[in-house]
């Protein structure tokens, strides 16, 4: 059971760490700022959620009351960060267009 | 005239109670004790916010909100994962060594028929966090600006998504 | 299990310097602003991890819960501050 517990949440950090690992490739490699918004934004959500589901697994070892309520309270994080990151993103996309910073499209760059 | 503010009356009653609950259980999680005195401080308090902020969170709440809230319920596990199953996606593209040709940035726009706010700010909340799109502008109307990132994730707006979003709200029509 | 954390951890840091340098190099403000959410999202779960390390997460949690509010108020006025600045970007196509 033990062992079980560990693997689970291994295999759920590491895929945390791979989204993560994505969202910031993708902000780097990404050729405008629009563009740049649909890692940054989305795959961080993932990352938070995954990682932060990993960790609550792992809380089983030692199964409390107390850690029971711990675990809600990382929950409530993922459940603040789901409602709070889309608001941000489309804040930061609203400031883009209100700016007018012009899109980046593919036939531009051709001609 | 005497029934229509007794209405009014009953339904600030009711989101009275619904923000109360709302807060003392906020309070009780994040706390964490169970001692008398902190939880009469808590019950205090959050009557106290209650009293002051209830048309504010949950303005207007009536008994068959409960409905719709139940509905939520059933539309968040299948909003997560399409949202693991879509994040797939962009990870492929992220980590794809030829991106530039992949990718093909394009603004769309499209028409919901969705009435209420809340309807169109979950719409909203629910395509920018399906990868691939980010709403821009949403206005009162229904009418939505999206920016896509490929072809491909552009294609299945609004669609299922939409109809998702109008059975919780009971906006089938 | 705990090293596992810390080597999670550490990786997490390293993941950060993406995101740094476009919060150092970006061509536009708005560019650093999703640097410096990026960066804050992977502080949230590293705060997380620091607490197993420390065996004290019954604190941390709340710390980290703070930090994800701040994050999010930060990144809402900083971008409702710059959205009037025109003069801030070398192109604008609305006039």
């Amino acid at each position: 059971m033990t062992i079980f517990i560990n693997i689970l949440a291994v295999a759920f950090l590491l895929t945390g760490l791979v989204s993560f690992l994505g969202g910031a490739v993708g902000i780097m490699r990404m050729p405008d700022f629009y563009s740049r918004l649909h890692p940054a934004g989305k795959l961080d959500t993932l990352g938070i959620f995954t990682m932060v589901a990993g960790l609550v697994i792992y809380n089983f070892h030692h199964l409390s009351f107390g850690m029971v309520l711990l675990s809600i309270k990382m929950f409530l994080i993922v459940f603040f960060v789901f409602l709070a990151s889309p608001t941000a993103t489309h804040s930061i996309v609203d400031a883009g267009m209100r700016a007018g910073l012009r899109p980046w499209t593919k036939k531009k760059e051709k001609e | 005239m005497q029934q229509k503010e007794n209405e009014k009356k009953q339904a600030g009653f009711f989101s009275f109670i619904i923000t109360f609950v709302f807060m003392f259980v906020t309070w009780i999680i994040l706390s964490g004790y169970f001692e008398p005195l902190l939880l009469g401080l808590g019950v205090v308090s959050s009557l106290a916010i209650a009293w002051f902020f209830h048309d504010l969170l949950f303005a207007g709440a009536t008994v068959q909100d409960v409905k719709v809230f139940l509905r939520f319920c059933q539309y968040a596990p299948w909003l997560i994962v399409e949202i693991i199953k879509a994040n797939f996606h962009l990870l492929f593209l992220v980590f794809h060594p030829r991106m530039h040709q992949l990718i093909d940035p394009h603004i769309i726009q499209f028409q919901t028929g969705l009435k209420s706010d809340i309807a169109i700010t979950t719409l909203a909340n629910a395509i920018t966090l399906t990868p691939g799109t980010v709403t821009i502008t949403a206005n009162a109307e229904g009418g939505f600006r999206v920016h896509a990132i490929d072809r491909q994730s552009a294609q299945g707006l609004p669609g299922v998504m939409r109809d998702r979003v109008a059975h919780v709200y009971g906006e089938n029509r | 299990m705990i090293y596992f954390f810390s080597c999670i951890a550490v990786g997490l840091c390293l993941i950060m310097i993406l995101p740094l340098y476009r919060c150092l190099m970006g061509p536009t403000v708005l560019d650093r602003l999703v640097g410096v959410n990026a960066i804050g999202s992977k502080t949230v779960v590293l705060l997380l991890l620091i607490g197993y390390l420390y065996e004290r997460v019954d604190m941390f949690v709340d710390i980290a819960l703070a930090y994800a509010f701040l994050n999010f108020v930060a990144v809402l006025a900083a971008s409702r501050y710059f959205h009037k600045r025109k003069g801030l970007y070398e192109e604008s196509f609305m006039e």
